[in-house]
C-alpha cells in the first residue's frame, strides 16, 4: 500500500518491471476468483428472492390445508407420503450397506460396493424414472408407491455413505470394551456402535429426503396425472405431488397457476433449506462429539 | 492387564461360563446380521443392473426396428413412427460442453477463493452457501429459468451477445421466446458450479502447505503458486470433479425442458430451440402416442445411462488412479 505514491526509503523494493507485471497478474487473479464467488452467491440470492417474494404472496392456511383450486394440500400430503415410504426402504437399507462396509467388508468386498454406490449416485434421475415405469407402472397403473422406489433408489447411496463416515468414527474402544466383555459381535454392532452412531445416520437420512424431496423427473413418469382436489395417503394409487405440479403450473402458461406455483416453490425450498441447514449443523455436532 | 475380566463382570466366577443356549445364539445372531447386511450389499449391486436391463429391455422394440442408426439419424417424427435421436445427441451435447466450458472455471475459481483467499469466517459460510446451489430442486431452478432468466436472456443478453459478436454464427438469430439452448445451458452452469466447486475445494485443501510455502519462499506471487503447486498437484482431481458436473449436466431432464423450447432441429445457434436426451423423455414420455414411441424414448434412456456411466466411471478412474494423495511428494 505505501509503496506507491508515498516516495519511501525503500524505493529500491517498490515492484517494477517484470515483478510488477507478475503481481498484477496475481492480483487479477485474486479478484477473479472472489467475483466468482460473489457471482455464484448472488445467484442463490436472486433464485432465493424471486421465490420468497413472488411466493410469499399466495401462502395462506387455507393455501396449505385445501385442495385444488384454492389450495395445495393434497400434494403436501402426497409427497410427504411418497418421501416417507421411500425412506422407509431406504434407510434400513442405507444403514446395513453402511454395517456390511464398516464392520465386514475386506477390502476386496468394499472397493466395488463403493464404486456402486457412487455409480448408482451417479445416475440421472430421468433413467430411475423409465426404470419404475417399466418396473412398475408399464401395463399396471401409475401409483406413488412407483415413485417412492425411484425416490429410494436416489435415497440409497447418499444414506449408506452419510451413515459409513459416522459409523468410522465410533471410537474403537467403545467396540474394544465390547469386545473385553465378551460381547458377541452382532450384540456389540446393535447394542453399542448403532447406538452411537445414530444421531448421525438419522441426520444423514434427513440430508437425502431433503435431496429426494424435490426430484421431478422420476415422479412425472411415476405418478404424472392426478386428481388435485382429493387427500390421498394410499401409495398404491396415482398420488399428487408437489414436484409435479410446479412442472404442470409453470408449463400450463397461466398467471394464477404461476403463482400458485410460487407459493408451492416456497414450501418446498424452505423445507429443503432448513431440513439441509440443519442437518448438517448436527452432523458436524455429532462428528465432534464423536471424534473428540 | 489381565486377561480375565473383572470379577464383577463375571459374577459367580468359574460356575458362570457363557451358556451353551448363549452361545449358539450368538453364533446364529453373528451370520444373520453378516447376511442380512450382505443381501443389503447385493440389493444395492442388483439394483443397477436391473436398472440397466429394464432400460435395454424397454428399447428392445426401437433397437430392433432402427438398430445403431437411431443414435445418428435426425428425424424424430412421432406421427409416421420415424424416429433418430442425432439431434437431442447434439443438443446434448452443446448444452453439457456449455456448461462445463462456463461453470468449470468458475467452479474452479470458487475452491481457490475458498481454500486460499476467504477469511476462515467468511469460509464457513460461503462455501455451504454454494452447496445449497446444489440443493435447489431442478423443478424449482427451471420454473426460475422460464419466468424470469428466459425473458432477461432475451431482451438484454441475447440481443446484446448478437449484436457484438453476431458475426460467429452460433451467437445467431434468435428465438422470440427466450427458450433456447443458451437458456438451459445457463440453467445447467448453475447446476454444474456447486459439485465442481465443492469437489475441487476439498481437493485444494489436501495440498501440502510445506509446497505452497516453498514456492512462496522462492519468490512465487500468490497466482504462481496456484499455476505452479496447487492446480498441477491436484489436476487429475479437477478433471475428474468435471467429469462429474458433466454427469450432472447430461442428465438433468426437468429444468432443461422447462427452458430449452423443445426445438428438433440441429441448428447452428446457441440462441434457437433444441431438445436434449433427457430432457426429449421427460417432455414426450407421458404423453406417448405408441409403444414404438415409448421405446424410442427408451432407447435415448440406454444412450443417455451408457454415456453417464462412462462418465462417471471414468471419473472413478481418474479418481483412484491418480490419487492426489499419490502424487504429492511424501
Amino acid at each position: 500500500m505505501s509503496a506507491g505514491a508515498v516516495p519511501d526509503p525503500a524505493a529500491p523494493l517498490t515492484p517494477s518491471g517484470n515483478l510488477r507485471r507478475r503481481q498484477l497478474v496475481s492480483r487479477g487473479a485474486e479478484i477473479a476468483a472472489t467475483a466468482a464467488a460473489v457471482a455464484a452467491i448472488a445467484v442463490l440470492a436472486i433464485v432465493i428472492y424471486t421465490v420468497v417474494s413472488r411466493g410469499a404472496k399466495a401462502i395462506d392456511l387455507d393455501f396449505i390445508f385445501t385442495g385444488y383450486p384454492t389450495g395445495v394440500g393434497p400434494m403436501l400430503l402426497g409427497t410427504i407420503v411418497i418421501a416417507l415410504v421411500a425412506t422407509l426402504m431406504a434407510m434400513p437399507l442405507g444403514v446395513l450397506i453402511a454395517l456390511f462396509l464398516t464392520e465386514y467388508a475386506g477390502s476386496r468386498a468394499a472397493a466395488p460396493l463403493r464404486l456402486t454406490l457412487d455409480l448408482l449416485n451417479g445416475l440421472p434421475s430421468i433413467i430411475l424414472g423409465l426404470f419404475v415405469f417399466a418396473l412398475l407402472v408399464n401395463h399396471k397403473k401409475q401409483s406413488g408407491f412407483a415413485g417412492a422406489v425411484a425416490l429410494a433408489i436416489i435415497e440409497l447411496p447418499l444414506i449408506a455413505r452419510g451413515s459409513q463416515e459416522v459409523l468410522l468414527l465410533v471410537p474403537a474402544a467403545l467396540r474394544e470394551a465390547s469386545d473385553a466383555l465378551g460381547v458377541a459381535r452382532w450384540r456389540s454392532v446393535l447394542t453399542v456402535v448403532l447406538p452411537t452412531a445414530l444421531g448421525g445416520i438419522v441426520t444423514a437420512t434427513v440430508l437425502a429426503v431433503a435431496r429426494a424431496a424435490g426430484e421431478t423427473a422420476p415422479l412425472i413418469l411415476a405418478t404424472p396425472t392426478f386428481d388435485p382436489k382429493t387427500f390421498s395417503v394410499n401409495p398404491f394409487e396415482a398420488l399428487p405431488n408437489v414436484p409435479v405440479w410446479i412442472y404442470k403450473l409453470s408449463e400450463e402458461g397461466n398467471p394464477e397457476g404461476f403463482t400458485e406455483a410460487w407459493g408451492l416453490s416456497l414450501l418446498l425450498i424452505a423445507f429443503i433449506l432448513f431440513a439441509s441447514l440443519g442437518a448438517r449443523a448436527l452432523l458436524a455436532r455429532s462428528k465432534r462429539k464423536l471424534s473428540s | 492387564m489381565s486377561t480375565f475380566a473383572s470379577p464383577a463382570a463375571r459374577a459367580g466366577g468359574r460356575g458362570a461360563r457363557v451358556s451353551p443356549l448363549r452361545k449358539r445364539a450368538d453364533r446364529i445372531g453373528d451370520r444373520a446380521l453378516f447376511g442380512i447386511c450382505a443381501l443389503a450389499a447385493l440389493t444395492a449391486a442388483a439394483t443397477i443392473v436391473l436398472v440397466g436391463y429394464q432400460i435395454v429391455d424397454g428399447a428392445s422394440p426401437a433397437i430392433s426396428e432402427f438398430g445403431f442408426s437411431f443414435v445418428y439419424e435426425t428425424t424424430w417424427q412421432p406421427n409416421f413412427g420415424v424416429f433418430g435421436a442425432g439431434s437431442v445427441l447434439f443438443g446434448t451435447a452443446v448444452t453439457s460442453a456449455f456448461a462445463l466450458l462456463l461453470g468449470g472455471p468458475i467452479a474452479i475459481a470458487i475452491g481457490l477463493f475458498l481454500t486460499l483467499l476467504a477469511p476462515s469466517g467468511l469460509r464457513g459460510i460461503i462455501g455451504p452457501l454454494v452447496e445449497l446451489l446444489a440443493a435447489i430442486p431442478s423443478v424449482i431452478l427451471g420454473f426460475w429459468g422460464l419466468l424470469v432468466l428466459a425473458p432477461f436472456v432475451q431482451s438484454k443478453l441475447e440481443p446484446f451477445l448478437h449484436s457484438t459478436l453476431g458475426f460467429i454464427p452460433i451467437f445467431g438469430a434468435q428465438e422470440t421466446t427466450g427458450l433456447s439452448v443458451f437458456t438451459a445451458s445457463l440453467i445447467l452452469t448453475i447446476m454444474v458450479i456447486p459439485i465442481i466447486a465443492s469437489i475441487s475445494r476439498d481437493l485444494f485443501q489436501s495440498v501440502p502447505p510445506e509446497l505452497q510455502d516453498g514456492a512462496s519462499a522462492l519468490g512465487a506471487t500468490r497466482w504462481e503458486v496456484v499455476r505452479g503447486v496447487v492446480l498441477p498437484t491436484t489436476a487429475s482431481g479437477v478433471v475428474a470433479a468435471c467429469l462429474l458436473g458433466l454427469g450432472r449436466a447430461l442428465g438433468e431432464a426437468i429444468a432443461v425442458s422447462q427452458v430449452i423450447g423443445a426445438g428438433s432441429e440441429i441448428q447452428a445457434s446457441l440462441f434457437r430451440s433444441g431438445d436434449t436426451l433427457a430432457s426429449r423423455i421427460a417432455l414426450q414420455f407421458p404423453g406417448a402416442l405408441t409403444e414404438l414411441h415409448k421405446a424410442s424414448l427408451f432407447y435415448l434412456g440406454v444412450m443417455l445411462l451408457v454415456i453417464g456411466l462412462a462418465s462417471n466411471l471414468i471419473a472413478q478412474w481418474i479418481g483412484r488412479r491418480f490419487s492426489y494423495g499419490g502424487a504429492v511428494a511424501k
